[in-house]
């Protein structure tokens, strides 16, 4: 390849465009590593400590959008506590000081300052899109300066006409604060939207502004994505209808207010739904009416309407096997539910070989088979066997060692996996390490792995992102040896209650261990009750 | 393995049994209670709540001599499980509370001189401002504004209210969270008595 200008060697990268892909492009040879560098414009750093700013701006100075992840996946279920790291503060300043040419930053779990937002709104010249995922820190203040418009309180007045001036619009989300009247004047002023949010939508039917909201909602034929509906009436949810054959994508997962036999009837004009978030008051008889209506369904989420209740069976694993039945498409799920059994678990593996993500979480964690009393490895095991290109999974349920040497058996493809509750000893978590050679972030919760499984094989942990594992058996005098013999790895205690201050005892069991591949050694960041071994 | 043994030989006849009553009351789960501590080890796991993040375990711990009779602790008592956001709990934690005053708050509006009664929900509105203004397009009459000293004078029309004691109150004067829990139906009062309500 040395014959060709680096030109049209670039010309031939632009059309690369997946981050794996361009990785690879690098390792090719230095020329190509040279070239790929110079010509890469977005970046995708899976945890923020992996890397410095600094190092990233050195390598990539053509730099135009950067993907930024900080907090570990359980942080966003109260187990890493608020101030444990992922602060965007110093890229931004980085970021800035090298005058690179930043026009996307798109974060998630990060901590992010109103400091943060404003050094980014007055560093970038070209800025044009900030996406902000699970991320804390801010307040309205700090969005005001990215916002021109926007300043506390809500002003109707002002929005309509920024919409009006917004001919691009093509996104936007209300909250509960503004009226219908300004909801039908801002959907006249932008038909040409595609997502649509609904915050508020309680009117009387006979009124005139219902009627010209209907009028509006008609005009808007380009309204692919539809959310929101904080607040339902559900009796004008006709207005709807007429857009929702176009959908792609509807969540109403915020949305407790709408079910029965209205929400039966709004999903039945949804035809063309690719995505569904939905509550789990949509029942099993919901589920079954989706099954009929959306054939081209590919990512199903169900939540819990009642995560604390008294267990009213709102759905089952009926539910989850009629549209396995119905939707040949599905390769999405995340379903919360009150019981699952092996035998549905094993027909929807079945039905539905393509999956790329699959999340069960049964609302009682250790809950067996209703039917058999029997563990739920069979089940999960069905899945791992047949969707041979599953990339995440989520475990629940009863379950023994056994789903693990199914998993490490079958899941070639697998790239992220959640346990919690499971498990009789460290073969489970061996068979996993072993097995899953594409294996990238694990995460384990209150499972009885301890050192012996940790330790096995601490090599694998350089060819993963990183490793979580809290109220589990390992100890401190394990997670050092890691840190000993893995250099390349941060490995850190998060240590909330200060057990360790007061014994620093090696036998001393481990609350919470986050351990992660880095090239930057360990941060500086980290709060007191953190330590990096 | 002592989970699943526990498991295995309980026949749940309980799960069979007909009874009256809501399902997930009482001891209808004998299943959970009858199972030892989950990871049944050296480790004495103290049981945490949700809010204090000084105990250190997440783990759900039933010691095995608990009282047969005792609840299943419950599920609030392990941090993070359901693994769903703190966003999505506390809006669903808040739709309830607004609709702990049931679907629809439908009451019914009469007006002085008119043939038949109308029916209205009180949940659609926000403001009394909102309220009246449905009121006057649903009877085709003008209400006028509202003050505190005048009431409705003014006007030929005074909307009232039946109140949870059985008391005609002038619709306006408490706060309107107030008024839409006490309010048992309205009357739309015409001419001179309308006037009568605005002078006290």
């Amino acid at each position: 390849m040395n014959y060709f200008p680096d030109e049209v060697l670039e010309h031939v990268f632009d059309f690369i465009t997946s981050h794996k892909d361009r990785n690879s492009v690098s390792l090719v040879c230095k020329s190509w590593y040279k070239i790929e560098r110079y010509s890469r414009q977005r970046v995708f750093i899976g945890n923020c400590y992996s890397i410095s700013p600094e190092r990233l701006i050195a390598r990539f100075p053509g730099l135009k959008s950067l993907t930024l992840k900080g907090k570990p996946h359980f942080a966003d279920f109260n187990l890493v506590p608020h101030d444990w790291g992922g602060f965007v503060y110093p890229w931004i300043k980085a970021l800035a000081k090298s005058r690179i040419g930043l026009e996307e930053l798109r974060l998630k779990r990060m901590v992010v300052s109103d400091e943060s937002l404003e050094l980014l709104s007055k560093s970038f010249v070209n800025f044009k899109s900030l996406v902000l995922v699970s991320c804390e820190g801010f307040t309205t203040d700090g969005l005001a300066a990215i916002a021109a418009n926007c300043r506390g309180e809500v002003n109707l007045g002002a929005l309509e006409r920024l919409v009006s001036r917004s001919p691009n619009l093509k996104s936007l989300r209300l909250n509960r604060a503004v009226p219908l009247d300004t909801l039908q004047k801002l959907l006249m002023r932008a038909p040409q939207l595609v997502d649509l949010g609904i915050g508020s939508y309680v009117h009387d039917p006979f009124s005139e502004v219902y009627n010209k909201l209907k009028i509006a909602i008609q005009r808007c034929k380009s309204i692919r994505s539809l959310s929101g509906f904080l607040e339902v009436a559900p009796h004008c949810m006709s207005a709807i209808y007429p857009i929702c054959g176009n959908l792609t994508f509807l969540n109403l997962s915020y949305a407790p207010g709408l079910h029965g036999n209205k929400l039966m009837k709004l999903i039945q004009h949804c035809r063309k739904l690719q995505r569904l978030w939905i509550l789990d008051c949509i029942g099993d008889k919901g589920l079954g009416v989706v099954a009929l209506t959306c054939k081209e369904l590919q990512e199903l989420r169900v939540f819990p309407s009642d995560p604390f209740g008294a267990g009213n069976a709102a759905v089952t694993e009926e539910g989850l096997v009629l549209v396995s039945a119905g939707c040949p498409k599905l390769n999405s799920l995340l379903y919360f539910c009150q019981q699952m059994t092996n035998a549905a678990l094993i027909t929807v593996a079945k039905n539905c070989p393509n999956f790329i993500r699959f999340r069960l979480c049964i609302l009682d964690p250790i809950k067996p088979d209703p039917v058999t009393n029997q563990p739920l490895d069979e089940g999960f095991g069905a899945i791992v066997q047949s969707c041979k290109g599953l990339k995440r999974l989520s475990l629940s349920g009863l379950l023994t060692d056994q789903v693990f040497l199914y998993i490490g058996m079958y899941a070639e493809q697998l790239e992220m996996l959640s346990i919690a509750f499971a498990a009789d000893s460290d073969k489970g978590m061996l068979y996993v390490l072993n097995g899953c050679k594409k294996l990238r972030k694990l995460e384990i919760r209150d499972c009885p792995f301890g050192d012996a499984a940790l330790l096995e094989d601490v090599g694998k942990y350089e060819t993963m992102r990183s490793l979580w594992m809290s109220s589990c058996e390992v100890t401190l005098g394990g997670c050092k040896s890691v840190a000993e013999k893995m250099p390349s790895l941060n490995v850190e205690i998060i240590d909330e209650c200060e057990q360790m201050e007061f014994n620093l005892d090696d036998k001393q069991k481990v609350d919470k261990m986050y351990l992660y591949r880095t090239l930057v050694g360990h941060r500086k960041d980290a709060p007191e009750y953190v330590s990096i071994l | 393995m002592e989970r699943r043994v526990n498991y295995e030989n309980d026949l749940n006849l309980m799960a069979t049994e007909l009874r009256l009553g809501l399902p997930g009351c009482g001891d209808d789960e004998p299943q959970r209670k009858t199972n030892p501590s989950i990871r049944n080890n050296k480790r004495t796991a103290p049981e945490i709540s949700e809010v204090s993040s000084s105990e250190s375990s997440s783990s759900i711990t039933m010691s095995g001599s608990d009282d047969q009779d005792s609840p299943p602790p419950a599920k609030e008592h392990v941090v993070g499980w359901p693994p769903i956001r703190s966003y999505r709990k506390n809006c669903l934690q808040s739709s309830k509370r607004n609709e702990v005053e049931g679907m629809g708050m439908y009451v019914k509006v009469s007006v002085d001189g008119a043939p038949y009664l109308r029916k209205i929900d009180l949940k659609v509105y926000r403001s009394y401002p909102q309220l009246l203004k449905a009121l006057e397009n649903m009877f085709k009459l003008t209400i006028g504004a509202y003050s505190k000293r005048e009431g409705y004078n003014g006007s030929d029309y005074a909307p009232t209210y039946e109140d949870k004691d059985g008391d005609w109150m002038l619709v306006g004067d408490v706060p309107w969270e107030m008024f839409i829990s006490s309010c048992k139906r309205l009357r739309i009062t015409k001419g001179s008595e309308a006037r009568g309500l605005g002078c006290v």
